[in-house]
Formats: structure tokens, C-alpha cells, sequence
């Protein structure tokens, strides 16, 4: 966010913004150094949220959303990665506050709903005595009022016969219902940000549905403010407000969801949304995949990241630019988009060779 | 839970039998001819004879086999034969439950000797067992939490030296000077523990670091491997993302499931120990059943051989079924229908 520009005109230029923002990420770089480099899994990421809205943060593996989100809950500290920028959340940096000011506000403040619910619940302990244990690091209570509550919020993600299920194991749990639980225990203290990285990824389709609505309805409910990190378009389309786009460490393409899907600027989130199988049109048999595979994170692609997957640059006045030059990404834009294509010419490439494609 | 150890207290008996009938063989296989060992060097044909028949080497093989068992369920008499028996019951010796035979070197019941040596072996490896559980884990964990820096380079370090020594080695030069040299312990002796404990601290102190340490040397770096495992779970990431404290992702959370493959290996290396260990009871010359594995061995004193192996086995496979019983209680995730 370039200086001298107020939160008012920020929200005057974007109807959507209906509030202060909440959180925000400047110019976050999370770098890890390896025996074969440094790898920038994230490099220069700038996003905003304001409270009860969602946020739809998507991308193929090793663009960087999972690291982003863990560097959102400060849990890189203590390891080997490099991490720099800013996290403001309600103006407070996450990156300079103190260990111990940090350990507060996670699990308090942001929670996070991990990917695969069984591998991330204690198997040792029963699902009572994991989630109580949340409740009480942030809250001074005895173990039967915690219980109390940790009984209220199992029975409020759904999960019958919560009295006797408090006391089971995660192996006893099905994959829907663990993931019922990760939330109970992610939204027992009312978090005023929640992280649901990939949420359904491990579940089946049917419980997919029932987690993101579950999802949906307890931020109805708490007013929080929730990112959903996922590879599944779908997904995103039916939880998200807004929609980011990253491609190695960087965002490429932002905006309201609906822009993003139905009038997509960037020709990386064509590939995404061409490779995405649609139930409800008639089209050819072969889905169309992005060609080439990610870019390698320790020496990315010169100029812009996506250039030597992609197959408009020659729709750039001057293709060269794509290799030498990265593209601007401008946030203050209600609908971003970091590509070299004049903005007429894409609409235009959009409107009479995409669209008709999806 | 309940049948599952009774199935497995079924299966141990099996495998008893099965053990002490591979054990029989293996001794009557050897070259040697029993009743001349147990007879001694300078015996006629016609003693021999009656050392055989005696100790009732001169019937079939099965029915010694059998014999042996009924010995150690009821116990026998030798020799066993009803003419004998009618004719001069005073000749007849018997050798009460559990009867494992009698020894010629030792002049004395197989049995009884056991029993005087058992508790030596036994409690020394109790105490070594202590020893290096807590030193070795502690150690471990310290390795773990410290990965990469100093205190993890020295544990680890010295843990490969220790383990590099063989026990002989560092049993004579912990008996030569920190008892003998600088005397900061009593010469070792054993004293047991159930008359005067601390007395068996003392005295036991020696042997019982000697085996320790190279059990030590091996904990600490499975400790440490378990812990690094634990420590890279996503549970972990989930108790950091709690909000958790420091000690309580370490003591509850990594602990938890770092400690508890070792319960298996301990209950198996600690039933492995209860049956002798003869290099560092031979060093410190206490009377355990180690040291009478060795003298047994050479004396070809093939009652006692028998019953020593037996009992190991024994132990090895009770510490199979208490490691297995434990584990369904530690880890709820075994689920025994």
C-alpha cells in the first residue's frame, strides 16, 4: 500500500470494503535457505482483509498460500526461514510482537483448520482433551466449565452425541467429523481471524459441503475474518468475498470473486479456470491443463514468474518485456492484475478466446 | 483387552514349549556324552554307567524330554525307575519342583543355585535399567531440543564413545580408579537389596553404570530421533497454533508420542538383562547368573546350561507380552479384538 493514501479513500475506492481493514500483509517475503539456495516460497505478498469477509487465497502447490498462512501465525519462528515485511493485525505487527505476546494471540485471536484433520490431532489424547486444552490456555477456568463449553461446541459444528464423543480419540472420529472437531477447537475461543488452510482437501465431496457451510455459518454467526486457502476453484467460489491469486510467492491476479471468475485478467487464472472441469456446460472431452510445471522457487522465471508457461505474450506490444521486467501489481486497484497485456487487450483476449472455452 | 492377554498368555506357553524342546535337542545334539561331563574326567566305564542311569540319560530320548518337563512342573527323582525305587528308596534323591536337574560341578541342585543367583542378576539390571532410562531419555530430549548446537554435538558425541567401549573396558577402568585408585564408591560387592538397599546402591553402583552405559549411548540417540519425528508432526503444529506454551508442546504434546516406541524397546532390552550378563558380572565378580553362563559353558555343565537358557527365554518372552499388554494401554490407538 503506497503512502499518503488514507483507509477512507482506500474504502471509497473499493465498494466492497465495509470497514477498517482487519489485516494486512505488506510486502511479505518468507524465504528459506536450502543446500541448493534460497527458496523465496513467498516474495513480496500484499493483501488486505477487513472483519466478517472472506478471503479466497488460491494457487498449484508451492505457490506459496500454505507458507503465507503460517507466517500469519508466527509459526516460522524458531526455524530456519526468513521472514520479513509486515502482518498487521487490528494494527499490532504480527512479525515484532514478543513470543510470548504471540502465544497469546494465537489460538485467542487467529486459529487455524489444518488440511488433514487426522494427522493433526494428537493421537494420544481423546478430542475432549485437546480441544479443553484450547479453551483453557486462553481462558483462566476450571476443567468442567471448559468441558461445559468444549460439549457446546462440538454439538454446535454437529457432531451428534457430543457428551460421549468428547471422550474418543481422533482414530475414532471419521475424516468429516475430525474435521468437525479441528474447527470446535479452532473456534472455541471466538477467533476474530480464522485460517482454514485447504479445510476439505482429505474430505469427500458431500462432507465438503457440509464443512464450508459450517464454516460459513459460524462467521455469520462471530463476524470473524476468515482466509480459505485452497486449490479448488469451487471452493472458493461458493465461501469467498474476495479472491487472491498466487503464483511462485506472488500475487498475480486479486479481486471481488465475482470479478475474478467471471471476467479473469491474468492469463495465469485463465489456465487455472480452463482446467477446472465445469458439470454444467457442454464442452469438449479433454480438460485444458497449464502447460509446463511450476517454476523452481530458488532462480524463478526473470521478469514475470508465469512468462515461459505462457501462451499470450506475444500479445505484449513488446514480448521481451515478459523476460525482462516483472509486471506491477498495484493494490490499491479493486481488481489487480500482474501482467504486461494493456488491460483493453486482455478483456479482449478474455472476451473472444477464454470465455468461450469455460 | 481381557482375552486379548489371555490369548497372548496362551500363545507364550506355546512358545515356552516350543523353546525348552529346541533347547533339549541342542544339548543332546552336542558330542558330547552328558553322563560323562556330569561324571567328571577320571570315572570308569562302569561309573559312567551309573551316572547314566542315574540321571536317566540311558532312556529314550522323548522320555527324557518328558522327564525334564515333569520335573519342572512336579518335580523328579533320580534316578527314575520303579526297581530302584522298591529296592533302596534311600539311593533315591529327589529333586523338588522346579527341578532343572542337578549339578556335578556345582555339587549342588540346579535349582537352588537359580535361586541364589537370579536376585543378583536381577537387581544389578533393575539398576542399570534406571540408570540408563533416565539418563539416556533425559539426554535425548536435551539432544532434541538443542539439535544442531552444542549441548546435542556433546551428547551425542560422547554417547558414540560410550557405546564404542566394550563393557570389559569400561568396567575395569571404572573398577581400577574410581573404586580402587580414588575409592569415591565401596569395592563392589553385591548386598541385597532386600536386606540393606542402600548397601545395594552402593555396591551395585559400578556394574550397574557399566551396563548402563552402553544402553545410554543407544537411548540417546533414539530418543533423540523420536523426538526430531515428533517434533516434525502436524499435531505439534496444531498444539503451537493453540496458543500452547513451550513446555507444555514439550512435555505433553512431543513426550508423549516421542516416549512411547521406547517402551518397547526398553521392556525388551531389560528382559534381555534379567537372565546375566556375564562379561560385567565376571569384571566385578558378583555371583549372578551371568558368571555362571560362562562357568557352566566351560565345564559343559549341561543341566545349568539348560535351565539358564530356558529362563532367558522366559524372561524374553514375558517382556514380550508385558511391552505388548502396556503398549494397548499407552497408545489408544491399538485396538486388540
Amino acid at each position: 500500500m503506497s503512502e499518503g493514501i488514507t483507509v477512507a479513500e482506500v474504502a471509497a475506492d473499493r465498494p466492497h470494503a465495509l470497514g477498517e481493514d482487519f489485516l494486512q500483509v505488506e510486502n511479505l517475503k518468507v524465504h528459506f535457505p536450502t543446500e541448493d539456495g534460497l527458496v523465496k516460497s513467498v516474495d513480496g505478498l500484499s493483501f488486505d482483509l477487513q472483519r466478517g469477509r472472506t478471503l479466497g487465497i488460491v494457487g498449484e502447490s508451492g505457490s506459496g498460500k500454505s507458507v503465507t498462512s503460517q507466517a500469519i501465525m508466527g509459526l516460522h519462528r524458531g526455524s530456519r526461514a526468513q521472514v520479513s515485511g509486515q502482518i498487521l493485525l487490528d494494527g499490532e505487527d504480527l512479525l515484532q510482537v514478543s513470543d510470548e505476546r504471540l502465544r497469546k494471540l494465537r489460538g485467542n485471536d487467529i486459529a487455524m483448520v489444518f488440511q488433514d484433520p487426522l494427522s493433526s490431532l494428537h493421537p494420544y489424547y481423546t478430542i475432549g482433551n485437546q480441544i479443553v486444552e484450547a479453551y483453557k490456555v486462553h481462558h483462566d477456568v476450571k476443567n468442567s466449565a471448559a468441558r461445559k463449553r468444549t460439549i457446546e461446541m462440538l454439538d454446535r459444528v454437529g457432531i451428534p452425541n457430543p457428551q460421549r464423543r468428547i471422550d474418543q480419540y481422533p482414530h475414532e472420529f471419521s475424516g468429516g467429523m475430525r474435521q468437525r472437531a479441528m474447527i470446535a477447537m479452532a473456534l472455541i475461543n471466538d477467533p476474530k481471524l480464522l485460517i482454514a488452510d485447504e479445510p476439505t482437501t482429505a474430505l469427500d465431496v458431500t462432507v465438503q459441503a457440509q464443512i464450508l457451510e459450517l464454516i460459513l455459518d459460524l462467521q455469520r454467526e462471530f463476524g470473524s475474518a476468515i482466509i480459505i486457502i485452497t486449490h479448488d476453484l469451487g471452493v472458493v467460489a461458493e465461501m469467498a468475498d474476495d479472491i487472491l491469486v498466487m503464483y511462485a510467492g506472488k500475487s498475480v491476479e486479486r479481486g471481488p470473486v465475482n470479478d475474478v471468475f467471471y471476467t479473469p485478467q491474468m492469463p495465469y487464472t485463465w489456465g487455472l479456470l480452463s482446467s477446472m472441469p465445469r458439470i454444467d456446460r457442454v464442452r469438449e472431452e479433454r480438460l485444458n491443463p497449464i502447460r509446463g510445471n511450476p517454476p523452481s522457487l530458488i532462480n524463478p522465471p526473470s521478469g514475470c514468474a508465469f512468462n515461459p508457461r505462457c501462451d499470450f505474450r506475444h500479445q505484449v506490444d513488446d514480448p521481451q518485456r515478459c523476460v525482462d521486467e516483472v509486471p506491477l501489481f498495484d493494490p490499491e486497484q479493486l481488481h489487480p492484475v500482474r501482467c504486461h497485456i494493456v488491460p483493453a487487450r486482455r478483456k479482449e483476449i478474455f472476451e473472444s478466446t477464454i470465455k468461450p472455452r469455460l | 483387552m481381557f482375552a486379548y492377554t489371555i490369548r497372548r498368555l496362551l500363545a507364550a506357553f506355546v512358545l515356552l514349549i516350543l523353546m525348552s524342546i529346541v533347547t533339549f535337542l541342542l544339548f543332546n545334539a552336542s558330542a558330547q556324552d552328558p553322563a560323562r561331563l556330569a561324571c567328571g574326567k577320571n570315572c570308569t566305564v562302569e561309573q559312567i554307567a551309573s551316572v547314566r542311569h542315574k540321571l536317566g540319560y540311558d532312556k529314550p530320548i522323548a522320555t527324557q524330554y518328558v522327564l525334564l518337563i515333569k520335573g519342572l512342573v512336579a518335580g523328579r527323582d533320580f534316578p527314575d525307575d520303579a526297581a530302584t525305587k522298591k529296592n533302596a528308596p534311600q539311593t533315591i534323591t529327589h529333586c523338588g519342583a522346579p527341578c532343572f536337574g542337578y549339578s556335578n560341578f556345582q555339587t549342588s541342585l540346579v535349582s537352588t543355585l537359580i535361586k541364589e543367583r537370579l536376585p543378583v542378576s536381577i537387581s544389578v539390571a533393575f539398576f542399570a535399567f534406571v540408570l540408563w532410562m533416565v539418563f539416556g531419555i533425559v539426554s535425548g530430549v536435551i539432544a532434541a531440543l538443542f539439535r544442531g548446537r552444542w549441548p546435542d554435538k556433546i551428547l551425542v558425541g560422547l554417547a558414540l564413545v560410550g557405546y564404542s567401549f566394550p563393557t570389559f573396558f569400561i568396567g575395569l577402568v571404572l573398577y581400577t580408579y574410581i573404586a580402587l585408585q580414588w575409592q569415591l564408591v565401596p569395592t563392589p560387592e553385591y548386598i541385597s537389596p532386600l536386606s540393606d538397599p542402600v548397601g545395594f546402591l552402593r555396591g551395585a553402583i559400578l556394574p550397574a553404570v557399566t551396563l548402563a552405559m552402553i544402553y545410554i549411548a543407544g537411548y540417546v540417540r533414539l530418543t533423540r530421533a523420536y523426538v526430531l519425528e515428533a517434533m516434525g508432526e502436524d499435531y505439534l503444529r496444531t498444539a503451537r497454533a493453540k496458543g500452547l506454551n513451550e513446555r507444555t508442546i514439550v512435555i505433553k504434546h512431543t513426550l508423549r508420542a516421542a516416549l512411547t516406541p521406547i517402551t518397547t524397546i526398553a521392556g525388551l532390552d531389560l528382559g534381555a538383562l534379567l537372565a546375566g550378563t556375564p562379561i560385567t558380572e565376571t569384571v566385578f565378580n558378583f555371583n549372578g547368573v551371568g558368571k555362571l553362563t560362562v562357568q557352566s559353558a566351560t565345564n559343559g555343565d549341561l543341566p545349568t546350561l539348560t535351565a539358564i537358557v530356558l529362563i532367558s527365554a522366559a524372561f524374553i518372552i514375558v517382556a514380550n507380552i508385558v511391552v505388548d499388554v502396556l503398549y494397548a494401554y499407552i497408545d489408544p490407538r491399538v485396538r486388540y479384538a
